[in-house]
Formats: structure tokens, C-alpha cells, sequence
């Protein structure tokens, strides 16, 4: 048994845990909490995945910024009562759950294996092969993404302002 | 051996945990953490497929989802802060007034 | 592969040891340089035998065991597990952060080759950030835990603080970065071995002659955005002229208010300890690291043409005992610039942090590249 392999299995069993955590918990704050483990052990496989850039930018945009976003609007509205459990409606979510995931995964799995097919140079997924990619062959769409998050900052602004 | 259908699999399967959580929860947060559970399955997805057929457009891809998912978070978020001030409750059963 | 891991594993061992250990002498630093600022004489009441060791015995042996042997207690409508957790994150984002700050150059032992840096990654600053970006968590967490609207308020405050200068810290590397072209911390320590003339054109005689026998510090080449990056490191550390979320005389004691006994102390060593690495990580991009001017891996190399050759084991001890120099140095200075300067307000920080270092981070990154293309 190779170390990467343990350390997928591993890291795998956590991520479906905490994935479980966050959709199962009552308590708001422990989910929120659940998804940061979930986003760091995400961030952990895109390292195995050969995408350390990708990786360290996951944990410092999504895990470092996007969840503490989260954690405020939680503090910020503390919803005290506790939701209300509908049994029903559980045993429709999980049957279709269960449906999605078995079609996802018996379309996706073929036949045979994806032959393993290390990419040829040792810095695939540096921030040098990723840099380069986005200023020549994705440009338009680097510019195109950075009006998109001014405009969502401003929009927030405006949606969230107090009336005066 | 772990071969892209493993990868593959796993995304599935967050995925669809993310799906029970969106249609299940009611609360209006706990479903906008299950979307981002699920935008983060379609990043697994895609970092898997480019590592194993070698490209670097997928890692690009996940780069614009990044970005897209943030400033969907943010706008999200805000919605619902401006939802609470006018109904007080989080609940989206609650939140019928379209409803016929 | 087990001499491999055994390496690794003895490096980790050596950092952490170092960190832990300097945070500690730090917390008598602290007590006795402040005595010293304010004109008193600092705690000396604890001591062993009649030897009171100028107050290490107090700082160093009374002070955690009166920590440890305090009543750990949770308040009561607080949640129990977040309470517990949060000094954790604190105290683990501030120590493994360590992992990717180079301690000297390389020690060749026989014919193996050893790094002297626990993880060389080739992400290597961008880590850093990342793993700062979480220390965010303890506050967080601990700000809500403790069910207490002063600890919230500090957390809260907290928490913004150090997102806002994560964002200006960033920005201010950036010219750095474009100047030695990687990521890497190792890389970016060897390439302020080299000296300034080497760096700059044919044509530019005169500024040869005026400051081209300096070594290549990030100190030179980026004056700016070592004061930007020191401050935002500051503010990251929450000390003093920063120091509002823990505000002592507004908020008690801010979002460790309700923690006592042996989580107080991590939240305390893991103060110290970002302490340090933000020493650590000034050294290593603005002071040359583990560089000693004018020393190479063979001996000293002057520019006035004399050479001094010296055994490889020197020139280790030489770097390693440089970068401990460096560091103790500007924890140092941390320490005094917190007894020296008044606390900044909320929103004087605020605004210092976007509507002044961003803009000036910014301009750095530009006035930067428009150099470098101009040199080349």
C-alpha cells in the first residue's frame, strides 16, 4: 500500500465526514466550522492533485476570507431558534441524494482506468504555468472576472447598508 | 492505485451531499454553505481532469470559479442579512409571497 | 526514506524549539525592557533559593506554572467544544507557519545535501499568507464562545483588523517578488547574497560606484514596502500601536476575556510566537535572511578584492547564528515599539490600513516595475 494512497483514503474519509457534519449539525456555527475543515482537506487534495497554487489559494480565499464572511453574518444575525425537523422531507432529500450520486458516479466511472499520465514537467500547477496561462490565454476573462467582483462589492454594499 | 475514477467519485458524492443540504436545511445560511459545498465538488472535478489528461485549462477554470463563487458568497450574504431585517427568520418556508 | 524522514523530522524539531524557546525569553524581554522603559524595576518578586535571576525565574518558571495550575472553566451558556478549540487554531497557525522560513543555507554532511528549511515548497510566501489568513479563526471562534458581549466586540474588531492588513501585506511583497522572480522564501534569501552591481546594467556607472558594493537587501532595493510590510505585519500581531482588540484599558481584555489557566497561555504563546515568525519573515525577504554581507558558501568574498576562507561548518554556524541575530533583533524592536507608542483607535486603524497602505502598496508595485524595466 503506497503512503498517497492511505493519505487519500484518509483524507477522503474526513472530507465526506465533515461534508456529512455540515449538512447534518443543528447548530449554525458548528457547520460553518464543519465547511472550514472541509475546504482545508479540499485544499489538501488539490495538493495531491498536483495544483499547489490552486490549493494555497483555496485555503486563503475560500477557508481564510469567504467562511469568515460567513462566521460574521452568523454572529451578526445569531438565529436562536432552533429549525424545525420534517421527517418527510428528509427521507425525499436522501432518496434523491442517494440517486444523483449513484448516476454521477456510474456515468463518470468507465470501463477502464484513465491511464496515469504524469504531466511531463515539474512545474505543472506552479504559479508560473498558472500566471502564464491567465495573461495569454485567458485574459479577457481575468479582466472580465475583476469588473465581476467590483460589482458585487458595490452591490453588497448597497443591498446591506442600514436605511438612515 | 489511485486512478481518476477515485477523484471523480469523491466529487460525486460531496456533490450530493451538498444537494441534500440545499433541499433539506431551513436555514436560508446552511443552504448557501451546501451550494459552496457543491461549487468545491466541481472544483475536485475539474483539478482531477486536468491533472490526469494534463492541461492546465482546468486549473484555470477552478481559478474563475474561485472568483465567481466569492462574489456569489458576498451578494448572497447580503441578500439574506436584508431578508432578516424585513421578516425577522431565516427559514426559506417562510419566504412564499410568489407563491400561488 | 527513514533517513530522509528522520531529517525532516529533526528540522521541524530544531525550528519549533527555537520558536518556543524565543517566545518564552520573550515574555521576559517584555517584562523587564517595559520596567525598564517606565523607570521600575518589573517582576522580581518570584525566586529560588534567594536567586532571582533578574526576573527569569519569575517569566520563565513561576509564570506557566501558575498558568497551568489555574482553574480551567468554561462560562456557562458559552459552547464548551469552540471555547476549547480556539486557542488551539491560534497557538498551531502561529507555529506552522515556521515551516516555509529558511534558517540558513545548506549543511553538506558527507555526501547528503540538507536544506536548512523544515518545507521547501515552491508556493513557498504564498503559505504564509494562507496560514494567516486562518489565524483569523482563533479570534473568531473565541470572540463567540465565550458568550460575552465585550469578547465579541474585541473579536469582531479583531478579526477585521486582521483581514484588512492581510490585503496590504500581500500587496506590499509583491515588489520583492517581481525583483527576485520566485516564491520561494530559499530562493529569494540566496538572491540577496548577490551584490547590487551585479543587479544593475552596463550603463549605470555611477550608481555602481555609489551603492553598488552593497549586498542585494530587500532593504535597499524596496525601502517602501519594508515600512508598509512592518506595519501590516504589526497589525497582524494585534501588539500595540494595534492593539484594540485586546485593548486592556477599553474592552478588559477583549476576545480572551473568559479564558484562564492553560488557554490563556496558548493564546499567549501564540501572541509570541507571531511575534517572532513576523520577525522571521521580515528577515528572510527585506534583511537578507541567513546572509552575512559579503559572505559566500566558501568564505568572505569583499568587494575590495580580499578574501577570507573559512570551513563549511563555520560559514553554517556564521549564517545560522546571523539569522537568530536578525530575528532577535526586530522581535526587539516589536517589544519596544509597543511600550513607546500610544494605541491607534478603531477607526484611525481602519482607515490606515485601506485608505494608506493599500494605495501605497499599489504605487510600490508600480513605481517597482517601471524600475525594472528601465534597468534591463
Amino acid at each position: 500500500m503506497d503512503a498517497s494512497v492511505i493519505l487519500f483514503y484518509a483524507v477522503s474519509a474526513l472530507l465526506v465526514l465533515t461534508s456529512l457534519m455540515v449538512v447534518f449539525l443543528r447548530n449554525v456555527v458548528h457547520c460553518a466550522l464543519a465547511l472550514v475543515a472541509a475546504l482545508f482537506l479540499i485544499a489538501i487534495l488539490f495538493l495531491m492533485l498536483q495544483a499547489p497554487m490552486l490549493g494555497a489559494l483555496q485555503v486563503l480565499v475560500y477557508a481564510g476570507a469567504i467562511m469568515v464572511l460567513f462566521l460574521f453574518v452568523i454572529m451578526f444575525l445569531n438565529p436562536t431558534n432552533p429549525e424545525p425537523r420534517r421527517t418527510l422531507w428528509w427521507g425525499f432529500g436522501l432518496l434523491a441524494a442517494l440517486l444523483l450520486a449513484g448516476s454521477l458516479a456510474a456515468l463518470l466511472s468507465n470501463g477502464e482506468t484513465l491511464a496515469d499520465s504524469v504531466p511531463a514537467n515539474e512545474a505543472f500547477g506552479s504559479p508560473e504555468m498558472l500566471g502564464k496561462s491567465l495573461f495569454t490565454d485567458f485574459v479577457l476573462p481575468f479582466e472580465i472576472a475583476s469588473v465581476l467582483l467590483l460589482v458585487a462589492i458595490v452591490g453588497a454594499v448597497v443591498l446591506a447598508k442600514r436605511e438612515p | 492505485m489511485v486512478t481518476l475514477n477515485h477523484y471523480l467519485i469523491l466529487g460525486a458524492v460531496i456533490f450530493a451531499i451538498g444537494v441534500i443540504g440545499v433541499v433539506t436545511r431551513r436555514n436560508l445560511i446552511v443552504v448557501l454553505m451546501s451550494i459552496e459545498l457543491m461549487l468545491n465538488a466541481v472544483n475536485l472535478t475539474f483539478i482531477a481532469f486536468s491533472r490526469f489528461l494534463g492541461s492546465m485549462q482546468g486549473q484555470v477554470v477552478v481559478f474563475f470559479v474561485m472568483a465567481v463563487a466569492a462574489a456569489e458568497a458576498v451578494i448572497g450574504l447580503a441578500i439574506i442579512i436584508s431578508v432578516f431585517r424585513h421578516r425577522r427568520s431565516l427559514d426559506p418556508q417562510e419566504m412564499q409571497l410568489l407563491k400561488w | 526514506m527513514i533517513l530522509d524522514i528522520s531529517i525532516v523530522a529533526a528540522k521541524a524539531f530544531l525550528v519549533l524549539f527555537m520558536v518556543l524557546n524565543l517566545a518564552g525569553i520573550l515574555g521576559w524581554i517584555e517584562r523587564k525592557g517595559s520596567a525598564l522603559i517606565q523607570d521600575r524595576i518589573g517582576a522580581n518578586r518570584a525566586s529560588i533559593f534567594g536567586l532571582a535571576g533578574m526576573g527569569l525565574v519569575n517569566t520563565l518558571i513561576a509564570d506557566p506554572l501558575k498558568f497551568l495550575t489555574k482553574e480551567d472553566f468554561v462560562p456557562p451558556q458559552g459552547d464548551r467544544f469552540l471555547h476549547t478549540l480556539a486557542p488551539c487554531m491560534a497557538l498551531f497557525t502561529a507555529l506552522v507557519t515556521f515551516a516555509v522560513i529558511p534558517f540558513g543555507d545548506v549543511l553538506v554532511v558527507g555526501d547528503r545535501v540538507i536544506n536548512l528549511q523544515v518545507a521547501n515548497i515552491n508556493i513557498g510566501i504564498l503559505y504564509i499568507f494562507a496560514i494567516a489568513s486562518l489565524g483569523v479563526y482563533g479570534i473568531v471562534i473565541g470572540a463567540w464562545a465565550s458568550n460575552n458581549k465585550f469578547s465579541l466586540l474585541g473579536g469582531v474588531r479583531g478579526s477585521a483588523q486582521m483581514i484588512s492588513y492581510e490585503v496590504a501585506m500581500g500587496l506590499s511583497v509583491i515588489g520583492i517578488l517581481m525583483i527576485f522572480g520566485t516564491l520561494e522564501l530559499q530562493e529569494i534569501a540566496r538572491g540577496q547574497g548577490t551584490l547590487i552591481r551585479d543587479l544593475l546594467p552596463e550603463s549605470a556607472s555611477f550608481l555602481k560606484s555609489a551603492i553598488g558594493w552593497l549586498p542585494a537587501w530587500g532593504i535597499f532595493l524596496q525601502p517602501v514596502a519594508f515600512l508598509l510590510f512592518f506595519t501590516a505585519a504589526i497589525a497582524e500581531t494585534k501588539r500595540i500601536p494595534f492593539d484594540l482588540p485586546e485593548g486592556e484599558s477599553e474592552l478588559v481584555a477583549g476576545y480572551h476575556v473568559e479564558y484562564s489557566g492553560g488557554k490563556f497561555l496558548m493564546f499567549f504563546a501564540g501572541e509570541f510566537a507571531e511575534i517572532v515568525t513576523a520577525a522571521g519573515l521580515v528577515t528572510t525577504l527585506f534583511f537578507g535572511g541567513w546572509q552575512v554581507p559579503y559572505l559566500m558558501r566558501d568564505g568572505f568574498h569583499f568587494p575590495w578584492g580580499e578574501t577570507v576562507l573559512l570551513p563549511h561548518l563555520g560559514v553554517v554556524l556564521l549564517q545560522v547564528g546571523a539569522f537568530i541575530v536578525k530575528v532577535v533583533f526586530f522581535c526587539w524592536l516589536q517589544i519596544l515599539l509597543r511600550w513607546s507608542v500610544p494605541r491607534f483607535r478603531y477607526d484611525q486603524v481602519m482607515r490606515l490600513g485601506w485608505k494608506m497602505l493599500l494605495p501605497l502598496a499599489l504605487l510600490n508595485v508600480v513605481v517597482t516595475a517601471i524600475v525594472i524595466i528601465a534597468v534591463q
